[in-house]
């Protein structure tokens, strides 16, 4: 044979494998509203920096006819390629073969990536539509499983690893993207869960759809479990490439600079809070106002939207963004927003990403679902986010900062390296109403008119103690500013902050209130 | 503005905020105080057989039904000496969680 004949052929080969599953599934998958894989991919990636790697591994499966069986790539396609120039490692389940079941040399495949991405320091893309283990390879798929979400826990905090939910994601393999930092969803494609709606109608007789299950939008608003919702799926391709701009490769460099950029204009941060800290705004508005060209990139946008998570540039560095909305919720932390901030907290902290927090909420949320639903456990995790993280953290209070809700939000006293504060900020134990009931008890009791006592001693309650200035007095607020000095004084307290080197008593590892 | 005539008011430490609400907040579950004569279902399942009838005197730790779910026989016990008031499930019925199966009262 010569040369030209082995080039050939090789070509033949790869032609025939990268077909998958063939041209009747590849249809099938497109009927479903579906890209194939290798589509996917190629959507994802630079144009034309994809490469393949073990095209050719097959399955040595004997069992239940296995062995007659030809699944090319195994139903899993993975290489590496470049997003924005920088390289990624990628793999991406195959549904036209064999249903992107998991065998065992599928999940070779995906650990063999896994490794590479870890040791390389690159981040990592899995891209999952499967129909779950594959049941003829018994307790080989449980195998490939486990190592997968054992190379999950190992990368974390050392290179982004990303879960995009293409199609079924069911079973034991909904934990892999549960273990990952970012997990993208897509209107009407993605489904994921432990436990199907056939099983759950035969054992509990309770009907319920796959999508009303664990649709898309069931773990961006319900669950959590999602952190970007898309309509479609080159929406969802936009928000990865987006997301990558903003983070590093890896936990021990920094996101790339960008060119720096000045907030737009119609975002006036003096006239966007009201006065009165019981009317709302929106705080993406303030976000907008301080960051590089007004550009804000939100990060579980539909869940718990009572705190706002999310990546913004300025002076065209990135910074990550945590601030209360009083626009949902009145802004208050309860069980799912601290989840939601803390986790965020601990992705900056873990990647070298500035914490700027902005402040303006009442506290915690009142009720007996939330207490027993563990809102101290939960509660906690903010807590220990905030004082571990050692990145720089720069906090400012816009409006309110009462009682538990005022140390959670980075406080001085959890190591918040600057506090500014607005000069109509109310920083106190509680609230003027709630404090002046319980201070000033006796007299309003005692009064002729309770009412107007109420009225009275509230009123007194604010012009002596919900103001910036008492705290400010002891030194927990550094610098009491005018709204409009709200970005040059960030970028100040960030630029100071270069340098910040601290560390805490040697450990294994904290014991966080998981 | 229509939004601002949508907005809901939350109270927090006695001061009234005015907000949106989120579906989850509106969708939570009001906490009612429990009734130690009601015996609900703690699992959904498949009522197999009923020891009780109605009107019967029935001691602390004895077996009112047996509910089988996930492939496991749970035996339903009485918590307290006490009588059958009514029984609100039959056997072979599939029922879901907390589900009220037996009421009691005790003597």
């Amino acid at each position: 044979m010569s040369l030209r004949s082995n080039i050939l052929d090789l070509r033949k080969r790869k032609k025939e494998v990268q077909k998958g599953g063939g041209d009747k599934a590849i249809e099938k998958q497109a009927k479903m509203g579906k890209l194939t894989a290798r589509e996917r991919i190629l959507a994802i990636l630079d144009d034309k920096s994809f490469h393949e790697y073990d095209l050719f591994v097959e399955h040595s499966a004997k069992d239940f006819g296995m062995e007659e069986k030809v699944l090319h790539g195994d139903g899993v396609i993975i290489g590496t390629g470049t997003i924005f120039k920088k390289p990624v490692c990628i793999f991406a389940q195959d549904f036209t073969v064999a249903g992107g079941s998991l065998g065992l040399a599928h999940a070779r495949k995906i650990t063999k990536i896994m490794d590479h991405a870890l040791k390389m320091r690159v981040p990592l893309i899995g891209i999952n539509d499967s129909g779950g283990a594959r049941i003829q390879e018994g307790v080989n798929s449980l195998a490939g499983y486990g190592e997968i979400f054992f190379r999950n826990t190992l990368a974390s905090g050392v290179i982004p690893q990303i879960s995009v939910i293409l199609g079924p994601c069911a079973g034991g393999a909904v934990y892999s993207p549960a273990l990952t930092d970012f997990v993208f969803v897509v209107e009407n494609i993605s489904k994921m869960f432990i436990t199907g709606p056939s099983v759950i109608k035969s054992v509990l007789g309770e009907e319920i759809s796959m999508e009303e299950l664990g649709g898309a939008k069931v773990h961006a608003e319900i669950t959590g479990n999602a952190h970007f919702y898309a309509k479609s799926e080159h929406e969802c391709f936009e928000q990865i490439k987006t997301l990558i701009s903003f983070i590093p490769r890896n936990n021990k460099g920094k996101a790339m600079p960008f060119p720096k950029k000045t907030p737009k204009k119609d975002f006036n941060i003096e006239e966007i809070v009201p006065m009165n800290p019981k009317i709302p705004y929106d705080m993406r508005d303030i976000i907008r106002s301080i960051t590089d060209g007004s550009e804000f990139f939100e990060i579980m946008e539909h869940f718990a939207p009572n705190i706002i998570i999310g990546f913004g540039r300025m002076d065209g560095e990135t910074i990550g963004f945590v601030a209360n909305q009083p626009k949902v919720l009145a802004g208050v932390l309860d069980t799912d927003s601290s989840d939601k901030a803390a986790r965020f907290i601990r992705y900056c902290d873990a990647f070298n990403i500035p914490i700027v927090t902005l402040e303006d909420l009442p506290g915690y949320l009142p009720g007996v679902d939330q207490e027993h639903a563990g809102v101290i456990r939960h509660g906690a995790k903010i807590l220990y986010a905030y004082s571990e993280a050692t990145v720089p953290k720069v906090t400012v209070i816009l409006r309110k900062a009462y009682g538990g809700g005022y140390i959670a939000m980075n406080s001085r006293h959890l190591r918040a390296d600057f506090v500014f504060a607005w000069p109509n900020a109310e920083i106190a134990v509680m609230g003027p109403e709630g404090a002046a009931n319980i201070v000033f008890r006796k007299e309003i009791a005692e009064a002729e008119d309770p009412e107007a006592m109420r009225q009275q001693k509230v009123e007194e309650y604010k012009q002596k103690f919900a103001n910036p200035f008492v705290a400010a007095g002891q030194g927990y607020i550094d610098e009491v500013i005018e709204p409009k000095q709200t970005r040059s004084m960030i970028l100040h307290a960030l630029k100071v902050s270069e340098n910040k080197d601290i560390s805490g008593p040697k450990k294994k590892h904290g014991i966080p209130p998981f | 503005m229509a939004e601002e005539q949508n907005l809901k008011t939350l109270i927090v430490e006695g001061a009234r905020y005015k907000t949106s609400f989120t579906k989850k907040f509106e969708n939570r579950v009001k906490w009612e105080k429990p009734n130690f004569n009601h015996i609900y279902s703690f699992i959904p399942g498949t009522i197999i057989d009923i020891y009780v009838k109605t009107g019967q005197k029935v001691k602390e730790g004895e077996s009112l039904l047996m509910l089988e779910a996930m492939k496991m026989h749970n035996i339903i016990r009485m918590p307290f000496d006490g009588k059958i008031v009514k029984i609100h499930v039959q056997k072979d019925q599939v029922i879901p969680k907390s589900y009220l199966l037996i009421e009691i009262k005790p003597i």
